[in-house]
């Protein structure tokens, strides 16, 4: 089986900040990690391997000359062979763009049985390149899979919903993009850190990819950011505390009423 | 933060770097919890035999990683024990249990054994502790009879460490009781073999995670092949052994006594009274500042006595009991001046440092008392000066 899992570089979350002035992200100073999604995604395919010998897992970027950072984290943690998209004409890619390039990228690898993502990326958290790289490939994609197996040509997959799951049966090749709960990531192990600090990552350029450049970057983006804000926190409101329960039931009707809410 | 330039190799500094993330990320979050129900951290052992560290101190050729250099796998102790020396003795048990076959196993034993260990498949523990045989180790009961191509042991062993859930015991037994100690022999013996049963498991003061249990031995037929070394060479494993493991109880203390500095500081930062943190008391900086020493000096000397084993280093026992002592004793003090930085906060379960103390007074007994180390000194420092000194 061939898994091909889709990761982002992405700042860590804890770190973000957003410069009021000009709306971006403040990237300076703020580490880069492997989307934690991702993680999941990495370690659905790990597990799946330990679970189906002969598995070859593929991780595959798009982003800058560092960005091989996390593809040498999945080598770490068992990922067989990595793929760095990286060209100056993917710059300023929206989902659209960036899930053609994907998916392009994609289509020169060995056909993949499971293509895997994070269920979204921590910065931009439009959960639309995964379900985007399986509408370009024809392939079907079941978003927030938590639990995945696979048997005779075909998975079955859990998918997570706010207040329960729905299991499913889908055909090999499918997308599945995957939630937190899905497992816990493992760490990378003492031999896959020393054949990642071996490993000579060459970016495969646009033109290598054999993309067709009117579909590449910031130009063949339908979307634009516009704005982007921190939504200012909420104020007023009233808290009642300390009081009777009941009583403080009937004042809360009593305002719904007044302000004929009910 | 500073830090003296112990002239670590890459590959020791990559361990540590890994170790602490993986301290930190699994087993600080369930380390109160592990102390308080006594569980074995069997998961946290499986992950680290999957990150490739559960053989840094098995040769390549067996499975390993140990290419001559015994730091990593001292400073992936030490790492552990900043966090849970409870969890830290589980996994450096393992390494002791197969010691005797590293130190005097045939190239099939170490095959056969030593390569389920690297990986992390299995785990071992070493058995040298009876009821009646504590300090006096010589004076071990359990038998073993040679019975054709078997050799049929009887006897109960004490207080091993991970017994109950290692694979493969290293297990101490009289072949010839007339020898005293050369009559000592050690065998491999693996779990499910008939006639090897478990006692219960200690409820204990600190080291909690780690699993105590007694080995008892009912007619239970071993393989010959499973002799390490010849008969009556025993003992001669177990105190070789001793010489290379007690450099890891001093990692562990070191580790310990760091992570209750860690948090003494730290506490000492944030905690004010009299309108001021408490580090700006000078009694209570003082008191940080000889923490801090103590700490670094276990470290040196513990560092400094591993090197010189991996130099081949020879009358080594001395320094061994020496790092032993030292660094225990001082985790003991550090530990437990921690708790008394933490004041009455310190004394409560909620903060980690009770706990550290607790911890701590194992290292002081186990592998050889302080005053059995001591002993060691003493017989070294009399035997040395021997030639030198006049009447």
């Amino acid at each position: 089986m061939h898994i091909v899992v889709c990761a982002k570089q992405v700042p860590n979350t804890t770190q973000v900040r957003i410069n009021p002035e000009t709306n971006t992200l403040v990237r300076d100073g703020v580490e880069s990690i492997l989307n934690p999604f991702d993680e999941n995604a990495l370690e659905m395919a790990l597990q799946l391997k330990e679970k189906h010998p002969g598995t070859k897992i593929t991780v595959l970027t798009m982003g800058p000359p560092q960005a091989a950072e996390i593809l040498k984290e999945a080598v770490g943690r068992g990922a067989d062979a990595v793929v760095l998209l990286c060209d100056r004409a993917f710059a300023g890619s929206d989902t659209w763009a960036t899930s053609y390039a994907l998916s392009i990228a994609i289509g020169k690898l060995e056909k993949p049985d499971l293509v895997l993502f994070g269920k979204q990326a921590i910065d931009g958290d439009t959960a639309q390149v995964g379900p985007g790289v399986a509408d370009w490939l024809g392939i079907p994609c079941i978003a927030y899979a938590r639990k995945v197996e696979i048997a005779d040509g075909q998975a079955t997959v859990e998918r997570t919903y706010e207040d329960g799951y729905e299991k499913l049966e889908v055909a090999l090749p499918c997308a599945l993009t995957v939630v937190k709960e899905a497992n816990v990531p493992r760490m990378a192990s003492l031999r896959g850190k020393m054949a990642a600090k071996k490993l000579n990552i060459v970016p495969l350029t646009a033109e290598a990819s054999g993309a067709d450049p009117a579909h590449l970057g910031l130009n063949a983006s339908p979307t634009r950011v516009v704005k982007i804000f921190s939504p200012p926190p909420k104020t007023g409101g009233v808290k009642w505390q300390g009081e009777d329960p009941a009583a403080m039931a009937q004042k809360l009707v009593d305002l719904l009423r007044e302000r004929k809410l009910v | 933060m500073a830090e003296l330039n112990y002239g670590l190799s890459e590959l020791a500094l990559e361990i540590r770097g890994m170790v602490r993330e993986f301290a930190e990320s699994r087993v600080k979050p369930v380390r109160a919890e592990l102390d308080e129900t006594g569980h074995f951290p069997t998961d946290i052992l499986r992950e680290l035999g999957k990150m490739d560290l559960m053989g840094l101190y098995i040769p390549v050729e067996y499975g390993g990683t140990f290419e001559g250099d015994s730091m990593p796998n001292l400073i992936a102790v030490e790492e552990l024990s900043r966090i849970c020396i409870g969890v830290s003795v589980s996994y450096a048990a393992s390494g002791l249990g197969a010691d005797p076959i590293l130190i005097g196993g045939s190239a099939e034993q170490k095959k056969k054994f030593l390569a389920p260990l690297a990986s992390g498949e299995k785990w071992a523990a070493y058995a040298l502790t009876e009821p009646n045989a504590g300090s006096d180790a010589g004076s071990i009961r359990t038998t073993a009879v040679k019975k054709g191509d078997k050799y049929v042991l009887n006897g109960t062993k004490q207080w091993i460490t991970n017994g109950g859930e290692a694979d493969i015991y290293t297990v101490f037994a009289v072949t010839d009781k007339n020898r005293g100690a050369r009559g000592v022999s050690c065998f491999i013996v693996e779990k499910g073999t008939p006639g090897f049963t478990f006692g219960k498991k200690e409820n204990k003061l600190g080291i909690r995670a780690s699993a105590t249990r007694e080995l008892i031995f009912e007619d239970c037929e071993v393989p010959a092949a499973n002799l390490i070394g010849r008969e009556g060479t025993g003992f001669i494993w177990a105190m070789k052994t001793f010489d290379v493991s007690r450099p890891g109880i001093a990692a562990q203390a070191v580790g310990l006594a760091q992570g209750a500095l860690d948090e003494a500081v730290m506490y000492a930062k944030v905690r004010e009274q009299f309108g001021k943190p408490i580090i700006a008391n000078q009694g209570l900086s003082w008191m940080l500042a000889d923490m801090a020493t103590k700490v670094e000096t276990a470290r040196a000397l513990t560092y400094a006595v591993v090197k010189s084993i991996d130099a081949g280093v020879k009358d080594i026992s001395k320094f061994s009991a020496m790092c032993k002592v030292y660094a225990s004793d001082i985790a003991m003090q550090v530990t437990t001046d921690a708790v008394q930085v933490f004041g009455g906060y310190g004394y409560m379960k909620e903060y980690p440092v009770e706990k550290m103390m607790r911890d701590a007074k194992i290292l002081q007994i186990y592998e050889g008392t302080n005053q059995i180390q001591r002993d060691i000194i003493g017989m070294a420092l009399n035997k040395e000066y021997a030639a030198v000194a006049k009447p």
